[in-house]
């Protein structure tokens, strides 16, 4: 028995089925973590593909950044499952969204299923190649041929903080005052002045 | 393995996550299951990476989880408005636009 094909089958199986579970429940906090089990499937998949260091970085950055943002969310918000989404906008609203989107999943395998690549064989027990999917292989790219992209990438996160903020942000009343803590950690001082 | 069953399980993933961003009705969900398609089409480029040899679908890879974070927080901060406006997170009553 192939022990790569073995991994390969039970991590596949597992990011399926999260998948579906991550929609086939309605706890929103349930559907977080089937997505984690999700990502860490995919990434056991990724380091299968010889891509060590962005197995890694999926776990880092989707499953313990990303996922934790989406919790804190649903924490805020305080959303148990419980509540009332009322009913379908449309009696036939339900089944055409199922069997359209079927149809587009079974569209989609078919078309996939036939893509043509180059015979190469991956696994963990695959002898690595020391020089693809490396940290330095990687870093090296990065910082030489694709530098332009990375410097725009960090505009975007610039962008997107500034927007998040923004966008959560409160909208303060005029009458509303603003409280302050002076810098020795003490109490306010009552506000004086109407900041709007 | 060949890399075309790993393209075959990224194809089933994103068919799973456009089902499921049509039939839920919970908009944090619906979100999920945008993200859970996007880390489908990042499987695929591993694949293909895997199977020509190169390293650079991994730096684009990397990209797509940078933009994936900066989607989320935008995303995530448009819910939480959403939500205080309107008290609900069921898609269907967020029908403003709508003719």
């Amino acid at each position: 028995m192939n022990l790569d094909l073995v991994i390969f089958a039970v991590s596949s199986v597992v990011a399926i089925f999260s998948a579906i579970m991550v929609f086939a429940q309605r706890n929103p906090i349930a559907s977080v973590l089937y997505l984690i089990l999700s990502l860490l499937s995919q990434a056991v998949l990724y380091v299968q593909l010889g891509a060590l260091f962005m197995g890694a970085i999926l776990i880092i950055v989707y499953a313990g950044a990303i996922m934790v943002l989406f919790l804190f969310v649903i924490m805020l918000l305080n959303l148990r499952g419980t509540e009332d989404l009322g009913l379908p906008s449309h009696p036939l609203s339900t089944p055409t969204k199922i069997i359209i989107s079927t149809l587009f999943a079974v569209q989609i395998v078919l078309v996939a299923g036939r893509a043509a690549l180059p015979p190469v064989t991956a696994g963990m027990l695959v002898e690595p190649d020391p020089t693809f999917g490396s940290v330095t292989e990687v870093g090296r790219l990065m910082f030489t041929e694709w530098v332009y992209p990375l410097q725009l990438t960090g505009i975007l996160l610039l962008i997107a903080v500034v927007a998040a903020v923004v966008l959560a942000q409160k909208e303060r009343s005029e009458d509303e005052p603003v409280v302050t803590i002076d810098q020795a950690g003490g109490p306010a001082d009552p506000p004086t002045e109407k900041v709007g | 393995m060949d890399p075309v069953a790993y393209v075959m399980v990224a194809v089933v993933l994103f068919a799973i996550g456009s089902v499921g961003v049509l039939i839920s009705r919970n908009i944090i969900i619906l979100f999920m299951s945008v993200e859970l398609a996007l880390n489908a089409a990042n499987l695929v480029i591993m694949a293909f990476a895997k199977a020509h040899g190169v390293t650079d679908g991994h730096v684009i890879v990397f990209f797509m989880l940078t933009v994936a974070a900066a989607e989320a927080a935008v995303g995530l901060a448009m819910i939480i408005t959403l939500f205080r406006n309107r008290g609900t997170i069921n898609i269907d009553r967020f029908s403003l636009l709508k003719w």
